[in-house]
């Protein structure tokens, strides 16, 4: 029986079939034996493909225009320029390569913008797995370019039609076809969600974010950071920027994460406020995805965490304009560190995200994810948030597979800083 | 510790366990369907209680639950609706573990034991609560003195089936195959495999997941099982039945007539 803790207090678990749970037990011993002990050299791999295929490190550059707007330093982690456009490859490479570790032979997963379903089917395609990933139909719709990168990296797209058909319900339907597959198939879970294992697995292959932005602070700024700001939609980049600031985490697995006085540096995880942080009760509808803000604790998709649900534990459907952030929970760990008080949660509606996905383009030249871009928003509209002079905010993913949606979610508003929109006619 | 009234059903002969998601596709159709089933030789009904993110169910039941959540099933309907029901078998309320764990003012399984003790339910089965998470509930069913089954699946290997049988009380449920619920055409092998494996075990065993028709039951209670779960093969009847606007009458005959069948096939297979 593996040894490692599957909760963060009272958050985690492992709430799925019976049917999966060897296969979660076979896992937490190949996560306890490849990445936490590098056996075979594990840990050695993946580092040398995540910088020579992924094409790490990823650099942290300073944003002049936005420094100089927000009188601060600002720096920008520049995920966005990992191959495939966002942080998912780390764990995305991460889990494949485990797979293959394990002699799986076939790999699903689910996707909400697609940047993790495009991730996975690169890493699958560069390690040679038959991959097939799940989708919401309505972020099919969102996230064409995605869909068709997919493809073209040989992965199957399965859209899925139950619900509003975004991404809770593409991890319910990949958790099916585990269910039928398991004994062959590794599900590549996108976030730090799920049952344990993967949560601190997931963090842990995107430590990685976290370890290099220690090092180049300290490198370019001589110091840590005041705060490093992050979007959370599961956690995942959240969590990868965060885990080596942390500090004396109790389920804290990185060594010598903790040799500074990290307690100085403060963390904030941006949520998406959608259009309004009130909730519909009689519909069941959220629309926000601002479950670390307003969610309570309950259980879904395998973990204990907190939730976007009505009194009744249904699940709410959720809201926001970037597919990424679309869901009605979070990380475990996540939930954990913000009772703690050791992140701070803050939202951003939709359109301050768009004003700030128009302004870093504008400003300085990168078109940032839509979940980035909720991020970005928070610089501006928490003026009076405890920033600090120095802060880094992780460029989560570049805004290419965005490019339709925003133009259309512009169209539909009033954003003040937004360049004409309209389609040419002839 | 086990609940007398389901031990009872699988005393004489191979019990015939059906499922219906309670309020599909309204409470009082929902009502008639479920008394159906008693009719048609029903030795204990696993009663579902919808929730939102039904992982381990395919697509019939699926559809089967957003209907009873669209018609407006809650917790508190769910309740009224084992109060008003009129059947003579013992009721297994089939949910997921958040519906459990929210229940009542502190969030834990307790308050809703409880209350389903309260309203004449007799067990539970929760397909999102490995052996690994159940203690709070598992304690929370010895003090009520409801049952708790656990589910056996093809990947169950041996050290886990110790522990399951060692928590599980009323019955064991196999399930049949790999995958989620969903009516097939035939039986699974891994299906005799599993029973294989159990024979040793003191408690019965109930199959299911993919039974269908009268000759699956008599092939499965001639392998060894004690019982047969049956559900998206009935709710296949109320999906159609809703679909062509079909009497509720009409609908209730044909889900007593399958229940006729399969309880047959069982009792044929018990010889
Ligand atoms: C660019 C980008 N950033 C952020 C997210 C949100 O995920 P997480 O919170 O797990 O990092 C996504 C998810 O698809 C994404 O594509």
């Amino acid at each position: 029986m593996p040894e490692t803790d599957t909760t963060f207090g009272d958050y985690g678990g492992q709430y799925v079939p019976e049917a999966l749970m060897p296969a979660i037990e076979e896992l937490t011993d190949a996560y306890e034996r490849y990445v936490l002990n590098n056996e075979d050299g594990f840990m050695d791999e993946f580092r040398e493909r995540i910088r020579d295929f992924g094409g790490r490190p990823t650099p942290l550059q300073r944003a002049d225009n936005l420094s100089e707007r927000y009188d601060r330093d600002i720096y920008l982690k520049r995920e966005d320029l990992l191959h495939g456009g966002a942080h998912k490859l780390n764990n995305a490479l991460g889990q494949v390569l485990l797979a293959k570790y394990m002699g799986k032979e076939r790999i699903i997963a689910e996707t909400g913008a697609g940047q993790h379903g495009t991730a996975t089917a690169m890493a699958a395609a560069h390690l040679d797995m038959p991959c097939e990933i799940y989708m919401g139909r309505r972020d099919v719709n969102r996230q064409r370019p995605n869909v068709f990168r997919m493809r073209i990296n040989g992965a199957e797209v399965n859209p899925v039609d139950t619900g509003r058909g975004t991404l809770k319900e593409a991890i319910s339907e990949t958790m099916r076809d585990w269910a039928t597959t398991v004994e062959n198939t590794h599900y590549v879970i996108g976030s730090i969600v799920g049952p344990a294992p993967f949560p601190a697995m997931v963090r842990d292959f995107h430590r990685i974010i976290s370890e290099e932005t220690r090092r180049q602070t300290r490198e370019q700024y001589g110091r840590l950071p005041d705060s490093v700001v992050a979007c959370a939609g599961g956690g995942s980049n959240t969590m990868g920027i965060f885990a080596d600031f942390t500090s004396d985490s109790p389920f804290s697995t990185a060594p010598d994460s903790n040799t500074d006085a990290d307690d100085d540096v403060s963390l904030f995880a941006v949520e998406a406020g959608g259009s309004s942080l009130d909730v519909d009760e009689e519909r069941g509808v959220a629309p926000n995805s601002a479950s670390l803000s307003t969610g309570s604790e309950g259980v879904l998709h395998g973990a204990r965490t907190k939730l976007l649900q009505n009194s009744d534990g249904q699940i709410m459907e959720s809201h926001s304009v970037s597919s990424g952030l679309d869901y009605a929970g979070v990380g475990p760990e996540l939930a954990k560190l913000v009772d703690d008080e050791r992140v701070t949660p803050v939202n951003v509606d939709d359109d301050a995200a768009l004003e700030a996905f128009h302004r870093l383009s504008q400003e300085e030249g990168i078109i940032p994810a839509l979940e980035t871009a909720h991020a970005l928003a928070f610089l501006e509209t928490e003026t009076d948030a405890d920033l600090g002079e120095f802060v880094v905010v992780n460029v989560s993913g570049r805004g290419d597979k965005d490019l339709e949606a925003a133009l259309e979610e512009t169209a539909q508003r009033d954003i003040p800083n937004a360049p004409a929109m309209e389609v040419f006619d002839e | 510790m086990s609940n007398p009234a389901i031990d009872a059903a699988f005393a004489d002969e191979p019990a015939f366990i059906p499922y219906l998601a309670a309020g599909d596709p309204s409470y009082d159709a929902s009502l008639e369907y479920v008394e159906a089933l008693a009719r048609g030789g029903a030795d204990i009904i696993e009663l579902g209680l919808p929730f939102s993110e039904p992982i381990a169910e395919g697509s019939t039941i699926q559809n089967a639950i957003v209907r009873s959540l669209q018609g407006g099933m809650t917790v508190g309907r769910y309740f009224e609706f084992v109060t008003d029901l009129d059947v003579d078998v013992p009721v297994v309320c089939m949910t997921y573990y958040n519906l459990i764990y929210q229940y009542g003012d502190e969030p834990g399984p307790e308050p809703f034991v409880r209350k389903a003790k309260s309203v004449g339910i007799d067990g539970f089965v929760v397909p999102d609560l490995p052996a690994e998470e159940a203690d709070p509930l598992r304690e929370a069913c010895d003090e009520h003195g409801l049952d708790l089954v656990f589910i056996v699946a093809p990947t169950t290997d041996d050290e886990r089936l110790d522990r399951l049988v060692s928590l599980s009380s009323g019955y064991l449920y196999v399930q049949a195959r790999l995958g989620v619920t969903g009516a097939r055409d035939d039986v699974s092998s891994e299906t005799t495999s599993s029973l294989d494996r159990l024979a040793a075990y003191d408690i019965p065993k109930a199959v299911g997941f993919g039974i269908k028709t009268g000759e699956h039951a008599r092939d499965i209670i001639a392998g060894g099982a004690d019982g047969i779960i049956v559900g998206s093969a009935l709710v296949d009847i109320i999906a159609e039945g809703t679909e062509a606007d079909a009497p509720t009458e009409e609908t209730a005959a044909e889900l007593e007539s399958l229940c006729e069948e399969l309880k047959a096939g069982a009792l044929e297979g018990a010889q």
